[in-house]
C-alpha cells in the first residue's frame, strides 16, 4: 500500500484507505469462491432452485439482486447507528420491500415483456433469505463503502451458481439455451431424448449437492469435519 | 372435523413445505446438523406459522381484498387495498420474528447461540411467507381452516427438518468422500426425499 510512502497523510487519514485495497478487493472475491453464500453460507436457496429451470429468468433475477443487494446493504449501513436493536428486523424488510418494488416498478416499465414472466419471481427477492442475511451479517457493524462491496460481492455468488445450474437444467432438460435451440435436430434422430427429470426441482437440489463437491474438491479449506 | 383433519393430514404430507414447494430451504440446511438445535428451529417455526396465517387471513379479509372494507360503511365497498398485501403480512410475520428471538434469547441462551443468524432469518424463511400467500390462494372461508392449515405446514416443515437432522446424525459415521461431507450430502439427500415424497402427489383427501 502507498500510505507508506506517504507518512503525513497516513496520520491524517488514519482511517481512509484506498478504495480497493487488498482487504475491499478481498470483500469482492471471496464470495465468489470461499465464501460463496450458495455453497458455503446456505443463504438463498429457494429461488436458486424456483428459478433454474431456465436461463434468462436467471439472468435477470442475478442483475436485480445485485441492485437490491447493493443499494439496501448501503441504506442499512447509512441507518446502522439509528436503528434500535428490538424492531431492526422490521426495518430492514421494509428496506428490502421497498427496494424490491421498486425493481418491479421499473422492469414494469421497460421491459414489459420480462415483467410479466418474471412478476412472482421477483417479489421472491423479498424471501431471499441472502439479502437480510448480509444486513444482518454485515451491513449492520460495517461502513458504506465495505458494506456495497460486500453486497455486490455476495450478490455476483449467488448469481454464479444459479446461471450455472441454470445453463445445465435448460441444456439437459429442454436442449435449449435462453430460449434458442442447441441440441441439432438430427440428434433427436438419432434417438437422443431430453432428460425430463433435469426439469423437477429435485434435480436442482442433487445439481447443487454436486456443483458442491466440486467445488469442495478443487478447494480443499471448505470441506467440513462431518 | 373430518374436514379438518384432511386439511392437516394433507398440509403435512401432500403439500409439505420442504418437499412438495422447496419453500424454506435455507435454515432447513443450514441448522439440521444436530436433532436438538432443529428441535428447537422447528418449534419456532410451527408457532410462528400457526400464528402468522390466522392473523394474515384475518388483514386479508377485513382490510385487503377488494370489498373487505364494507363492514365499515358501504362507502369503502369499493376499495381495494390488495397491492399492500404482501408489506402488511411481511409486517406481521416481522413483528412475530421478532418475538420469537426475544422469547429465546430469555429462555433459552444456548439455543439462541447456536440459530445465530437463523433465528431472526425465520422472518425471511420463505416457509413462512409462502404458508400465508397459499392461504390467501386457497380462498379459506373461516378462520379455524387457515388456523389448521398454518399450523398443518409447520408440522410438515418441523418433520422433515427432524427427519434431515437425524439422517445426518448418522450419516456422520458413514465413509463418504471428503469434499461431499455436509452441505453436500444434505442437498444430495434432500433432493432423493423430495422425489420419494412426490409419490403423495396424487393423493385426495
Amino acid at each position: 500500500m502507498d500510505n507508506k510512502s506517504k507518512p503525513n497523510l497516513f496520520f491524517i487519514n488514519k482511517k481512509s484507505e484506498p478504495l480497493l485495497s487488498k482487504k475491499n478487493r478481498a470483500l469482492l472475491s471471496d464470495p465468489l469462491d470461499d465464501n460463496n453464500p450458495i455453497t458455503v453460507q446456505v443463504l438463498g436457496i429457494c429461488s436458486a432452485l424456483a428459478i433454474t429451470v431456465q436461463l434468462k429468468p436467471a439472468l435477470v433475477m442475478t442483475l436485480s439482486v445485485v441492485f437490491v443487494m447493493g443499494a439496501s446493504n448501503v441504506i442499512i449501513s447509512i441507518l446502522r447507528n439509528l436503528i434500535p436493536n428490538r424492531i431492526r428486523i422490521i426495518v430492514q424488510l421494509v428496506v428490502i420491500a421497498s427496494l424490491v418494488a421498486l425493481v418491479e416498478q421499473v422492469l414494469k416499465a421497460y421491459s414489459y415483456d420480462v415483467y410479466k414472466e418474471l412478476s412472482i419471481f421477483i417479489g421472491l427477492i423479498i424471501t431471499n433469505c441472502i439479502v437480510m442475511g448480509r444486513l444482518e451479517a454485515f451491513a449492520l457493524g460495517n461502513g458504506v463503502w465495505k458494506s456495497f462491496l460486500d453486497g455486490i460481492g455476495n450478490a455476483a455468488g449467488y448469481g454464479i451458481i444459479l446461471i450455472i445450474v441454470a445453463f445445465f437444467r435448460e441444456l439437459l432438460g429442454s436442449g435449449k439455451l435462453l430460449g434458442f435451440q442447441i441440441v441439432p435436430e438430427f440428434i433427436y434422430g438419432m434417438g437422443y431424448e431430453n432428460n425430463g427429470l433435469m426439469l423437477l426441482s429435485p434435480m436442482a437440489l442433487i445439481t447443487v449437492g454436486v456443483m458442491i463437491w466440486i467445488q469442495r474438491s478443487r478447494n480443499r479449506k471448505l470441506i467440513e469435519e462431518n | 372435523m373430518e374436514y379438518y383433519l384432511n386439511l392437516f393430514v394433507k398440509s403435512i404430507f401432500v403439500e409439505n413445505m420442504i418437499f412438495a414447494y422447496f419453500l424454506g430451504m435455507c435454515s432447513y440446511l443450514a441448522v439440521s446438523k444436530t436433532v436438538k438445535t432443529a428441535n428447537g428451529l422447528g418449534l419456532a417455526v410451527i408457532f410462528v406459522l400457526s400464528i402468522t396465517v390466522p392473523i394474515n387471513f384475518l388483514l386479508d379479509n377485513y382490510l385487503l381484498k377488494p370489498g373487505a372494507l364494507s363492514w365499515v360503511g358501504s362507502e369503502y365497498l369499493t376499495i381495494d387495498l390488495s397491492f399492500l398485501r404482501l408489506i402488511m403480512f411481511i409486517a406481521v410475520i416481522a413483528s412475530m420474528v421478532q418475538l420469537v428471538e426475544m422469547i429465546v434469547e430469555k429462555l433459552s441462551p444456548a439455543l439462541y447461540g447456536e440459530l445465530g443468524i437463523f433465528l431472526p432469518l425465520i422472518a425471511v424463511n420463505c416457509a413462512i411467507l409462502g404458508g400465508s400467500l397459499f392461504m390467501q390462494q386457497k380462498s379459506f372461508s373461516g378462520i379455524t381452516e387457515s388456523a389448521v392449515y398454518g399450523f398443518g405446514s409447520g408440522v410438515g416443515w418441523y418433520l422433515a427438518i427432524i427427519a434431515i437432522a437425524a439422517i445426518r446424525e448418522k450419516i456422520s459415521y458413514s465413509n463418504i468422500p471428503a469434499p461431499l461431507k455436509g452441505l453436500g450430502i444434505t442437498f444430495i439427500i434432500t433432493g432423493l426425499m423430495a422425489i420419494g415424497f412426490m409419490s403423495f402427489m396424487g393423493i385426495k383427501l
